[in-house]
């Protein structure tokens, strides 16, 4: 492993047996995130996204997940670590911001007091000085007159205020690895862009490690190094961010542009949805699992329906599990808006070739 | 804070009024609104088969054949103020706070009921806080051990608990444990000033009974509330920040569950306070709610009024107490 690697994801399956049968909730992940670094793992909801986060931080403890595969930490294995040691990386050399600032924080205690008490569990302070740190991390993510807020009660906070005293705790004990599971989801959209920079302002400081969850692309676009497009618990994509947005490889990737909007290119189609809804994780389809959803599955010699795809190198860096060919890719991605007949007219199936 | 209890007690003032006219109207106003006349209204006042110059009397005395408005205004006094019921030759006293004087028992209804609280309260304060540690730290259990055999086994029993009547429950306990083996051998009160030890041996079946009912829900309650709270975004975040397991459940969960049992607690026990009447029945303990029973089954409407009035102040005053307290737990009352 190389030394500037913080965070190492090999094979992870997270399982989930329930009475309706196995929810395969992450199937064989694997990536790696390497120091100061940011990565962008995007899908739908159901895509696993934050089943994996939640797996990284050993918050799957007291549910029935079977976590099998490995989760190194700065070269720590964490799946089968004993609990003790999970809880001691947590909040200290890992921290996670949610999706709902306002639930997730308690009700019933102050915001500093939140915010102390993540200090103090591992670091041997007073509460003086936990109450002082609380309030210099609360003048850091910009919340005005810190030391009156700290008294405040949650829902006393507007929702972008929520989310900073997130980010102010998660960064309280200055972590190596900051997960932020849909930071921005429950806001308005004009506080969405000051938590994300502000996230990209902290990292800059703290030269934090970063995971930003998120079903919409246009969030990772200029935060990202690298993106990994989740799909049925299986990594769809992955690569440097330019990489995906200029040359994607797979068709849900590219479903998942066409269904964004963009403001840096001029575009006179609509917007196109990928139709359809996530599978099932319980009969996950076989074969490719976007299939039943992809315009393209019919092109690859029935090869989509049957097997599964392997990830594979397209670039350097840059990873792909979908069946079709190189070539098919390349001049399909010039018509997003050809459809699987046209396509075939165009002589683009692969029995032809 | 001290605005929000202000308020409160306003409001709490408020309630009492409406609450004594309410009580006023059943006993005075609806007779009349029904056609009785205030001779009538009267004979229901008087021992059996009175003579007609007692009925008279009566009515004088309680000023019957006055306006309705004026009725209410001597009813207030007498609760406030006290009162003398004159009546040509003879003048009755009834000190404040008079909530009536029967005729039938010849005396006041105020000091009957004072010298019936005690039983009362000691009675339901003893069981509430049985039931109160017992329920809520079997409810906790059951729910962290969700699934198990103890979870099975007192949620079973918590069933049993809730079903069982107290008058079959109590005559069980009292057959088994003061006939059968004798360890609670005679359950009578005696005052907690006179012996403080006898006072809680001879309780001990009477708490516990009553206990068992309302600890049966309260489990229940309280594990179905720790289970909801376990599961809040809230925890996780306890969770993520690597707080101990312990330092989850019993400072961020503990206290989320418990907050709205307060108010179900406070209920209960005021509730309890204007009498437990079937425990008090089952074990002979004279008490509000055996005073009630007596008052009913001799029609001492003059009782009857007291201690409606009685139990009514009792729910009014824990619902005042349940309110400041939810202020002091939860934050997003107070602001």
């Amino acid at each position: 492993m190389p030394a500037d690697t913080l965070l190492e994801v090999d094979d992870l399956h997270i399982h989930f047996p329930t009475d309706d049968g196995l929810v395969k909730a992450v199937d064989g992940l694997s990536f790696r995130l390497d120091r100061g670094s940011t990565l962008g793992i995007v899908g739908e909801s159901g895509s696993g996204k934050s089943v994996t986060s939640l797996g990284i931080m050993g918050l799957h403890q007291g549910s029935n997940a079977r976590i099998t595969g490995h989760i190194r930490l700065d070269g720590e294995e964490l799946v089968g670590a004993p609990a003790a040691r999970i809880r001691e990386l947590r909040g200290s050399k890992m921290a996670m911001i949610f999706q709902d600032p306002l639930s997730s924080l308690h009700p019933f205690y102050t915001v500093g007091a939140q915010i102390a008490e993540a200090y103090l569990v591992h670091n041997q302070v007073g509460k003086k000085v936990a109450r002082k740190h609380a309030i210099d991390m609360l003048g850091r993510v910009g919340i005005p007159q810190p030391a009156t807020r700290v008294d405040d009660y949650p829902h006393q906070f507007s929702g972008g205020m929520r989310q900073r005293a997130m980010i102010a705790m998660a960064l309280s004990c200055d972590p190596e690895l900051l997960i932020a599971d849909e930071p921005t989801t429950a806001l308005d959209v004009t506080v969405q862009a000051q938590i994300l920079d502000l996230i990209w302002d902290l990292q800059q400081e703290y030269h934090s490690a970063v995971i930003i969850i998120t079903h919409d692309l246009g969030v990772v676009a200029e935060l990202s190094d690298d993106i990994l497009v989740m799909y049925a618990g299986r990594m769809a994509e992955y690569g440097q961010a330019e990489e995906i947005f200029d040359e994607p490889g797979h068709p849900y990737t590219w479903g998942l542009l066409a269904s964004m909007p963009r403001l840096d290119e001029e575009r006179l189609e609509r917007l196109i949805p990928i139709k359809g809804t996530p599978p099932s994780l319980i009969h996950v389809p076989a074969g490719c699992p976007f299939h039943p959803r992809c315009r393209y599955a019919g092109l690859t010699d029935g090869r989509s329906q049957t097997e599964i795809p392997a990830l594979r190198e397209v670039a350097p860096r840059h990873l792909v599990a979908c069946h079709l060919t190189a070539d098919q890719r390349r001049r399909l991605r010039a018509r997003p808006d050809l459809d699987e007949a046209e396509a075939r007219g165009a002589g683009l199936t692969q029995g032809e070739q | 804070m001290i605005t929000f209890i202000i308020r409160r007690l306003f409001a709490t003032v408020f309630l009492l009024i409406v609450v004594s006219m309410i009580t006023f109207a059943i006993f005075f106003l609806i007779p009349r609104l029904a056609g009785q006349n205030s001779y009538e209204l009267a004979t229901q006042y008087v021992g059996r088969n009175p003579t007609r110059a007692a009925v008279l009397a009566i009515e004088d005395k309680l000023g019957l054949n006055a306006p309705v408005y004026l009725q209410y205004g001597r009813f207030l006094k007498a609760i406030v103020l006290g009162t003398h019921y004159n009546s040509g030759t003879s003048t009755t006293y009834c000190p404040p706070p008079c909530f009536g004087y029967s005729f039938k028992s010849q005396q006041p209804v105020w000091p009957q009921m004072v010298s019936d609280l005690p039983v009362t309260l000691s009675l339901a304060i003893g069981a509430a806080v049985i039931w109160l540690v017992g329920g809520v730290t079997i409810g906790i259990i059951s729910a962290l051990k969700r699934g198990t055999l103890f979870d099975r086994f007192s949620m079973g029993l918590a069933l049993v608990g809730v079903s069982l009547p107290i008058f079959f429950t109590g005559l069980i306990a009292l057959e088994l444990f003061s006939y059968k083996w004798p360890i609670f051998p005679n359950v009578q009160y005696v005052s907690f000033a006179t012996n403080p030890l006898l006072w809680a041996r001879n309780l001990v079946l009477p708490w516990v009974v009553l206990a068992l009912l309302y600890a049966a829900l309260y489990a229940r309650l309280t594990r179905a509330g720790m289970l909801e709270t376990m599961s809040e975004d809230f925890i996780r975040t306890a969770r993520a920040k690597g707080l101990r397991e312990r330092t989850v459940i019993f400072k961020h969960g503990l206290r989320a569950t418990l907050t709205p049992i307060i108010t179900i607690f406070g209920m209960d026990l005021g509730l309890l306070l204007g009498g437990a009447i079937i425990t008090e029945v089952t074990f002979s303990l004279h008490g509000l709610g055996l005073f009630t029973i007596e008052a009913v089954q001799n029609q001492d409407l003059p009782e009857i009024l007291g201690v409606t009035m009685l139990a009514a102040f009792f729910i009014v005053l824990a619902n005042l107490v349940v309110d400041i307290l939810y202020a002091v737990v939860d934050p997003r009352v107070r602001h």
